[in-house]
């Protein structure tokens, strides 16, 4: 039971990470029906951007919270800087081509931001530093939290909340609802759809930084391939929830972080990388658009 | 009879390739035309499933692997055995090995088409992008599944596959992939799959087969996928998990793309071109693949319909684009 706990404290860590990530593949979709494949590399700069910060404020010598933030802050504002260039510069150009022409420019950019990445920072893993010191605190029954952890969790269900007060209650939150409903109609509307795209990328992508920073101070290692494979299991973990579904997103964040660690911990882990897959295919052949989604109506 | 001829032609080039080009060109050479061949046997059946049928699929490089590892077994395992005994019975050694790396290729391309029949069999539930990403986890699944079953080597990878594929296999395998796209692209069955992409709704309204032929793109594309991986296994002698990561598929599927959907041609050339690009760009080192993306940023943003969107090239467009301009008029 003491095992069971834990490992489920650890998968919801775990989760929390993917559904930052998710949210940021279900935004994008949500308004473009595009599946962003270099999200999983913006994360990658995320944890990178981070690095640096910590290195320029000397927070790895000596730790403190208000350091901390401001790395947090820097990497979220460098990459929605990242986030609005490769909008502006490979999305929106074939924003009005096929849906499978920006697929590939997406694969284009995600193999750019890679390599470029390999190119900047060196192919040898660099190590994130120990921005706060890490301490182990009970929770009774034998489990424990780091307060790694504990800021892992606190951080990432606020920007979540932010999130959702964003697109729930203000003016560019509802005008991206529109969009995500109907470009044309939204653009009858006077909502200039071009900015609201430009608003969704960006504010995805500094989501996806916070995981790269949150995620970092967790597994330090850091190199620029690392946002494969989180970035795909984001993804699917978007789809689970039902793609397009901002409480899909975390609901399916969730669930994969848990699933995972609890394979890991009881079955092997080798089998790590297939369980987010397995799982996807058992719930979409009972639900073909994701635990939350709508199924779309078939129009004849 | 014709057909017969044909064939007979073929066979005759292809031996003539394989005797004369190996002379030719060094190894390095070699094996980029060998890759070649490969990445269009796989370019050219995944337009199958998703130029011509309009199905998403993004799980390629699992249907190779599949049948990379079934061929690559069944040869390890039966094939060098069959060969040591033709040899011994006095059948040229040249003919054993090409008729056991036949079964081999055919093995594992029935191993990969039955992948894809069971593949096929959610597209009937899911569209779009959820087909996309079930195939993308199919993809996954089998690599991981191959990764733990130590008797074909796990992580190790599986070594000591006699080097049999020569040019003469993967040219055969090119020419039966084109042929087969072609002649099915002018047959009602083709009709059949073009009507699924264009309208699914209307298609079945007009009495097509909408489960069926969906189910039949992937099998016929999973089963030259499988090809293209028993002949990959048998030309690098050595196979490992990860060179079937979802990479792999990513890349065959910018080759559709860059090709133009549904282009049979398209796949050809995109397929030589995105297998050259990276050979290319190698006295630029460092920056290769840094160049290498921002050349398929380009191309994508500049031909978003891919380099010859849904045409063919054939001897009369060619002749008609290019004839002098007072013989058109």
């Amino acid at each position: 039971m003491t095992e069971f706990l834990q490992q489920l404290v650890n998968g919801v860590t775990l989760g929390l990470g993917y559904a930052l990530i998710a949210l940021g593949y279900t935004m994008v979709y949500g308004i473009l029906r595009l599946i962003n494949f270099a999200h999983g590399d913006v994360y990658m700069l995320g944890a990178f951007f981070g690095f640096y910060a910590a290195r320029l404020t000397g927070a790895a010598v000596e730790p403190n919270p208000l350091k901390a933030a401001g790395i947090l802050l820097i990497s979220m504002v460098g990459c929605g800087l990242v986030g609005f260039l490769i909008e502006r510069f490979a999305y929106k150009p074939v924003r009005k081509s096929s849906r499978l022409a920006a697929l590939i420019t997406a694969i284009g950019v995600s193999l750019l931001l890679e390599n470029g990445g390999l190119l900047l920072f060196g192919a040898d893993p660099k190590f994130f530093p120990q921005i706060v010191r890490a301490t182990n605190i009970p929770l009774g029954m034998g489990v424990t939290i780091s307060n790694q952890q504990i800021i892992i969790l606190v951080v990432s269900v606020a920007l979540m909340l932010a999130l959702r007060f964003i697109v729930l209650n203000t003016r560019a939150g509802k005008a991206m609802r529109a969009v995500s409903y109907s470009h044309t109609a939204a653009a009858l509307m006077g909502i200039s759809v071009d900015r609201i795209i430009t608003f969704t990328f960006v504010l995805g992508s500094m989501l996806a930084a916070a995981a790269g920073v949150l995620v970092a101070l967790q597994n330090p290692k850091i190199e620029p391939y690392m946002g494969i494979m989180p970035g795909l299991k984001a993804f699917v973990a978007a789809v689970l929830g039902g793609i397009g579904n901002i409480p899909g997103a975390v609901l399916g964040g969730l669930v994969m972080g848990i699933a995972e660690v609890m394979v890991v911990g009881y079955l092997s882990p080798t089998w790590r990388d297939a369980i987010a897959f397995v799982l996807l295919i058992l719930i979409l052949l009972v639900r073909p658009s994701g635990l939350l989604g709508q199924p779309p109506a078939e129009k004849v | 009879m014709r057909q017969l001829l044909w064939l007979l032609g073929a066979v005759v080039l292809l031996t003539g390739v394989n005797v004369v080009l190996p002379r030719l060109v060094n190894p390095y050479i070699t094996q980029i035309i060998i890759l070649c061949g490969i990445n269009i046997i796989l370019a050219v059946s995944l337009n199958l499933i998703n130029g011509f049928t309009g199905q998403f699929s993004i799980g390629h490089a699992g249907f190779m692997a599949l049948g990379a590892y079934g061929s690559a077994t069944f040869t390890l395992r039966v094939g060098v055995g069959w060969v040591a005994g033709l040899t011994a019975a006095g059948v040229p050694e040249v003919v054993a090995q090409g008729t056991a790396l036949m079964v081999a290729l055919l093995l594992g391309g029935l191993l990969a088409a039955l992948a894809g029949y069971l593949v096929g069999l959610p597209s009937l539930r899911l569209r779009g992008d959820y087909l996309a990403i079930v195939t993308l986890g199919f993809g996954e699944i089998i690599r991981v599944l191959i990764l733990n079953v130590d008797a074909i080597g796990g992580a190790r990878g599986l070594a000591g596959i006699p080097a049999w594929a020569n040019f003469f296999w993967v040219g055969a395998g090119v020419l039966a992939v084109i042929l087969l796209a072609r002649h099915l692209a002018l047959s009602t069955h083709g009709r059949a799959l073009f009507a699924i992409r264009d309208d699914e709704v209307a298609a079945e309204a007009l009495g097509v087969d909408t489960t069926s032929y969906k189910v039949l793109a992937f099998v016929m594309g999973a089963f030259f996928a499988g090809v293209a991986g028993g002949l990959f296994a048998h030309f690098l002698s050595y196979l490992n998990p990860s060179s079937f990561n979802f990479i792999r598929s990513i890349e065959v599927i910018a080759m559709v793309v860059l090709g133009g959907m549904g282009s049979i041609s398209g796949s050809v050339v995109a397929a030589i071109l995105l297998t050259l690009m990276p050979e290319v760009l190698r006295p630029v080192k460092d920056y290769r693949m840094v160049i290498y993306s921002l050349l398929l940023i380009v191309l994508m943003i500049t031909r978003p319909g891919g380099l010859l969107g849904s045409r063919e090239l054939s001897l009369a467009w060619l002749t008609k684009r290019f004839r002098p301009a007072r013989e058109r008029a």
